[in-house]
């Protein structure tokens, strides 16, 4: 496969599998604010993740849509990272989860803006002022609810300690990568972990939480390898449109 | 007949925001250019986020009131670049959100967007700056739930973006 369609999957199918995600706290969220919170942003990265797929069609060039690439592919054609196919499990988990995507979401944005590809950089220099928001929202919540009570700390420790062998999954490279770089397409890559160290550290430091010491474990959603949640995530997003695949709105 | 852009314009002006429906898309600064290819009018529009779900009734609605105006060939095309910022509502606009009771958003966005702790606003009830933010996001995802100190009551803010 191209290498430009690659990466435009491995972005756009991380956004897509998070919204999906996110989405489902709509109506179940501890509070109200929150609620409406994660439901805007599954919207923000759902509306990213159909940017992505124009991209990625386009430069295909075999005719299919954004619905196509996200209703009629398999989970093995997905290329989207770990990190985001995690259950929602509770609030601890969803928010760390959002949390560590997005201390790689914003300075990966902030790298494409000066991307070589014109509807890359048209597509990050937007997404960028989201993403900021994003961030602004999860770092707070990660530092009050680490910083609160004994039980609330306890939750978020627990699901830095179940998430954080997945993080480094967002930031595996390979010769897509590679390639991309020396075409101008993908700037500033090694910028991008050297934010996400920093961000993460000085943000745990404050929410009084143990980054584990065991490192990054888990990678390989980016080549298609997923974990045992990813077949349940795809098979209620895809059943519609794989029951009536003609039907129209 | 082919009305000049000036006077699709105007027209536009009458177009409102499907969920803001007290300003129009043009007090929004979203309808970045209007002008005639042959025989087709073409509308270029910014979208304001990404996954906002008004983008396509916008589109629509847009076609739908410059066919009631006679014109039988129109196209919205999305134009990506520059992004749409707040700064671009116009000074209607502004006040048609406040009067309708969203305080509108900081301007100079580039400098505090992203941010909600480095914006303020003024209650558009009792105009008091005694106010305080309670949440990032509001009921649709360019807004924020602030509160005011002084009259107690909630309010939206529009975000600067």
């Amino acid at each position: 496969m191209d290498p430009l369609v690659t990466f435009c999957l491995r972005m756009g199918d991380t956004t897509l599998i998070l919204g999906q995600q996110t989405a489902a706290w709509c109506g179940h969220a501890p509070v109200l604010e929150e609620d409406i919170a994660f439901a805007n942003m599954g919207l923000d990265l759902i509306g990213q993740t159909q940017l992505w797929y124009e991209i990625a069609a386009e430069a295909e060039g075999k005719g299919r849509t954004p619905d196509d690439l996200a209703f009629f592919r398999t989970e093995r054609q997905f290329l989207n990272a770990q990190l985001v196919e995690r259950p929602n499990v509770d609030f601890a988990h969803a928010l760390m989860r959002q949390y560590l995507f997005d201390a790689w979401h914003l300075p990966m944005q902030e790298a494409l803006c000066e991307s070589g590809h014109e509807a890359i950089r048209d597509l990050a220099q937007k997404s960028v002022k989201e993403v900021r928001y994003h961030i602004d929202r999860s770092r707070d919540l990660i530092v009050r609810l680490g910083d609160g009570s004994e039980e609330s700390r306890a939750k978020m420790q627990g699901a830095l300690d179940a998430l954080w062998p997945y993080a480094d999954d967002l930031m595996a490279t390979d010769e897509v990568e590679e390639t991309l770089a020396a075409q101008g397409v993908l700037p500033g890559l090694d910028r991008v972990r050297a934010a996400f160290e920093a961000e993460t550290a000085a943000t745990m430091s404050r929410a009084t939480l143990e980054i584990p010491g065991n490192g990054h474990a888990r990678i390989g959603g980016r080549t298609g390898i997923h974990t045992e949640t990813m077949g349940y995530i795809l098979a209620e997003m895809q059943s519609i449109p794989r029951s009536f695949p003609d039907a129209r709105w | 007949m082919r009305p000049d852009p000036d006077t699709v314009r105007g027209w536009l002006g009458e177009v409102p925001d499907p969920e803001i429906p007290a300003i129009s898309v043009v007090d929004l600064g979203i309808v970045r250019d209007i002008g005639w290819e042959e025989d087709t009018l073409v509308v270029d529009v910014t979208p304001t986020y990404a996954g906002c779900p008004a983008t396509l009734v916008i589109a629509l609605d847009i076609e739908t009131a410059l066919r009631d105006r006679g014109i039988d060939k129109v196209e919205v095309r999305r134009r990506m670049s520059p992004p749409w910022s707040t700064d671009w509502i116009s000074d209607e606009g502004r006040q048609k959100l406040l009067d309708y009771g969203i305080a509108p958003p900081q301007l100079n966005a580039a400098n505090c967007a992203g941010m909600l702790s480095a914006q303020s606003a003024a209650c558009p009830l009792c105009g008091s700056e005694n106010t305080e933010a309670i949440a990032v996001r509001g009921s649709t995802p360019c807004k924020a739930q602030f509160r005011c100190r002084d009259c107690r009551e909630p309010f939206d803010y529009f975000k600067a973006i």
